[in-house]
């Protein structure tokens, strides 16, 4: 693939001109080709530290292709080609200052459908730490293992089986466990995509609860087609349609009024 | 209380009633007639396949019962009982030929004509006296001794004990003359001729004589030929497989080396032979019938199967297990080597397996860069010259004796066996390490 950046050296700002808290991540003017056809039509998005964003939209409109521009899961589908700014902390994460695989470690991703590795419990945990050198000891491991799962509200149910397979467990679970993997290398973002989509309603409400205690640490960004969701674990809600970012605001404000007629239809469910 | 049944059965006589009012398509007799001729297609479709299915095990099963029925008699190998008295003076000078027929003409003393005494000597294989030989430098002892020793009969001996040279034929006709057909009638009587395992068979090299002819010459030699193609067919393999499926820009030119590889895995395995006739013979001067250049040779033919089974195995990996393994950070290589591979090693074993056993079951490529020579010694090095086991076979199915008519099908056996072998091997890896996500 080949990533076309504009602006190399591009740096973006740490805090909207109109101050307010600190900007993790910024999208300037960001376009995205599969090929030639063209998915992203110039995002702006300014992703706030330690806030919940939800991207709202109906299916086919670009928030997967944004959320994963975001930590560069682009760069492994052949023929997209990114252009524009995307900053972490003020940096091009396609400059020469960022590297992917250590950007992936700073923005994490939990997936739509829960992937597990195929292997323990406890392995698919000390995978990251294990890769990034984070822990050197076995007792510094076991601790990451366990905070990990505790933080993804899984310790309980699984802490006598951590050598059994994490395939093993059922959906809801596994998305937790995929959950704890990713808190694991200590990451500043966590992107998710839709990752209540395959659960049932317990399941979701568990990973809603558990997105709301990690925004104390964590900067998060989700994908969700369920508006009370977006509703309930949001701080900012961004709209998009048709490759368009139509309207971003404070959660509160789109859903109570939004200003653009497409948000107003697409969450009054019009179309979708 | 009645009311309330009559009421209910009421109710439920109206829903009947409306039921087939409004009866739908599907309850149609059209319908039923069409499921009926959609159940009869599956039926005809199904006892076409058991037939199918009967007709290919019925061919295996006379495939491999003729095998079995020529074979079976190979691994027995008549042996005859002899009181030989082992003169000092003759051992010394290693004539141990004459110690033997002295004790094979006392035991028919009316013969003593030289033609009848050299059909005597024919009873006995050529290898006897080693026989004796090796007897003796086991235990010197013995010298001066008288010894009971059992040594293998000549072939058309053997032949006869086993019922396939009948005595019912006239004598001009029979293989075996009258004067041979008496002494071994009265060395049975007396119990001195005996059908003994054929150790020969696994233990020996080829040889003119049917049996002191064995295939463990041909078994090393497929062996050393085999550790040379998987040694570097294997690395090669996977390693081109992991870089076309995981790497590679998919552009013009990856499609061009997938076409040829493709292309390369469906050419006549003696183009193989004759390539490495070519170069490795002519161009680099590697020495000939060496299993060097046969593993060589196995390894360009095998590496496309390799190469193949690899990347299928790979492409099975769910892409969301590499999507895991990249979102916490892991390397290309990384999410490759921790995740990917492991996933798809039972598919590439099963794979290289298949592909080996299609090696070791090869022929023509070996005849080209001479492998198919006569050759007795067992084969100890890469570059010694060496046959392989189906050329051995090649070769013995060539030959007119009886004897080697069976040792052809019991060699056949022998890589049934090994191929069978590595086909479980196959399967077995596969099922152990099966996964499902
Ligand atoms: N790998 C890809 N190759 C080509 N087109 C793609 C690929 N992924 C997504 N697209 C296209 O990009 C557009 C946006 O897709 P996506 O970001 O998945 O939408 P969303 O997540 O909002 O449903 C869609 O039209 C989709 O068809
Ligand atoms: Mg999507």
């Amino acid at each position: 693939m080949s990533v076309q950046t504009q602006f190399p050296t591009a740096s973006a700002p740490l805090r909207s001109a109109t101050g307010g808290p600190l900007l993790k991540m910024v999208a300037r003017d960001v376009k995205v080709f599969y090929g030639a056809k063209q998915a992203l039509k110039g995002i702006d998005l300014e992703i706030q530290e330690n806030r919940v964003m939800a991207l709202i939209g109906p299916s086919g409109c670009g928030k997967s292709t944004f959320l994963r521009c975001l930590n560069r899961m682009n760069d492994t589908i052949e023929n997209c080609r990114v252009e524009g700014l995307i900053a972490l902390d003020g940096e091009d994460v396609y400059g020469h200052a960022i590297d992917a695989v250590q950007l992936r470690a700073r923005v994490g991703m939990v997936f739509q459908k829960p992937n597990p590795f195929p292997k323990s419990i406890y392995d698919n945990i000390a995978y990251g730490p294990r890769i990034h050198g984070i822990a050197t000891h076995r007792d510094e491991l076991d601790e990451i293992v366990q905070t990990s799962l505790e933080r993804a509200g899984l310790w309980n149910e699984v802490k006598d089986r951590l050598r059994e397979p994490g395939t093993g467990l059922s959906g809801g679970q596994q998305q937790r466990l995929c959950i704890a993997r990713a808190i694991a290398v200590s990451p500043e973002v966590i992107l998710m995509d839709e990752p209540c989509s395959a659960l049932d309603p317990i399941a979701t409400a568990h990973i809603e609860e558990l997105i709301d205690e990690l925004r104390e640490n964590y900067t998060i960004v989700i994908v969700t087609h369920n508006m009370q969701q977006a509703a309930r674990v949001s701080q900012k809600t961004a709209f998009f349609h048709l490759g368009e970012m139509v309207e971003c605001d404070d959660t509160e404000e789109i859903f109570t009024n939004p200003r653009d007629e497409r948000t107003q239809g697409y969450i009054t469910g019009r179309y979708g | 209380m009645t009311d309330l049944v009559q009421q209910d059965v009421r109710t439920q006589e109206t829903r009947a009633m409306s039921v087939t009012a409004t009866k739908s398509r599907y309850q149609s007799a059209e319908f039923s007639d069409r499921l009926r001729r959609r159940y009869a297609a599956e039926r005809r479709f199904r006892l076409a396949g058991m037939a199918a299915v009967g007709i290919a095990s019925l061919m295996l099963v006379v495939l491999l019962g003729s095998i079995v029925g020529k074979g079976y008699t190979a691994f027995w190998q008549t042996q005859i009982r002899l009181e030989v008295t082992l003169d000092k003076t003759q051992v010394e000078e290693g004539n141990y030929m004459p110690v033997l027929r002295q004790a094979l003409y006392a035991v028919v003393p009316e013969v003593t004509d030289r033609a009848g005494r050299r059909s005597l000597n024919e009873l006995l294989s050529s290898g006897a006296p080693y026989q004796l030989e090796a007897m003796v430098k086991a235990n010197p002892s013995i010298v001066g001794t008288k010894q009971t020793v059992w040594v293998l009969a000549d072939d058309e001996v053997d032949q006869f004990m086993k019922g396939f040279i009948r005595r019912d034929v006239p004598e001009s006709e029979r293989r075996l003359n009258d004067i041979k057909i008496g002494a071994l009638d009265k060395l049975a009587a007396a119990g001195a001729v005996k059908s003994a395992f054929n150790t020969t068979l696994f233990t020996a090299g080829d040889s003119r004589e049917p049996e002191q002819a064995g295939i463990w010459g041909a078994i090393v030699g497929s062996f050393l030929t085999l550790v040379v193609t998987m040694l570097l067919s294997v690395p090669i393999g996977i390693a081109a497989a992991v870089y076309l499926e995981e790497f590679a820009p998919k552009n013009r030119w990856t499609d061009l080396i997938e076409v040829n590889i493709n292309n390369l895995a469906a050419v006549p395995s003696i183009i193989f032979g004759l390539l490495g006739l070519a170069v490795f013979l002519g161009f680099f001067g590697m020495p000939r019938s060496a299993p060097l250049v046969g593993g060589l040779v196995m390894a360009l033919m095998t590496l496309p199967v390799i190469i193949i089974a690899s990347r299928v195995a790979l492409k099975a990996v769910p892409p969301s297990i590499r999507e895991a393994a990249l979102g916490v950070g892991a390397s290309p290589l990384q999410t490759v080597a921790h995740h990917v591979l492991p996933l798809a090693m039972p598919g590439i074993l099963t794979g290289t397996i298949i592909g080996m056993a299609r090696a070791l079951g090869e022929t023509a490529p070996l005849l080209m860069i001479g492998m198919v020579a006569f050759i007795v010694d067992i084969p100890h090095g890469l570059t010694d010259s060496a046959t392989a086991l189906p050329v051995q076979i090649y070769m013995w199915a060539d030959s007119p004796e009886r004897a080697f008519t069976e040792r052809t099908s019991a060699a056949i056996l022998v890589l049934l066996a090994f191929l069978i072998l590595m086909n479980g091997l196959a399967v077995f890896l596969r099922k152990k390490f099966e996964r499902r996500w």
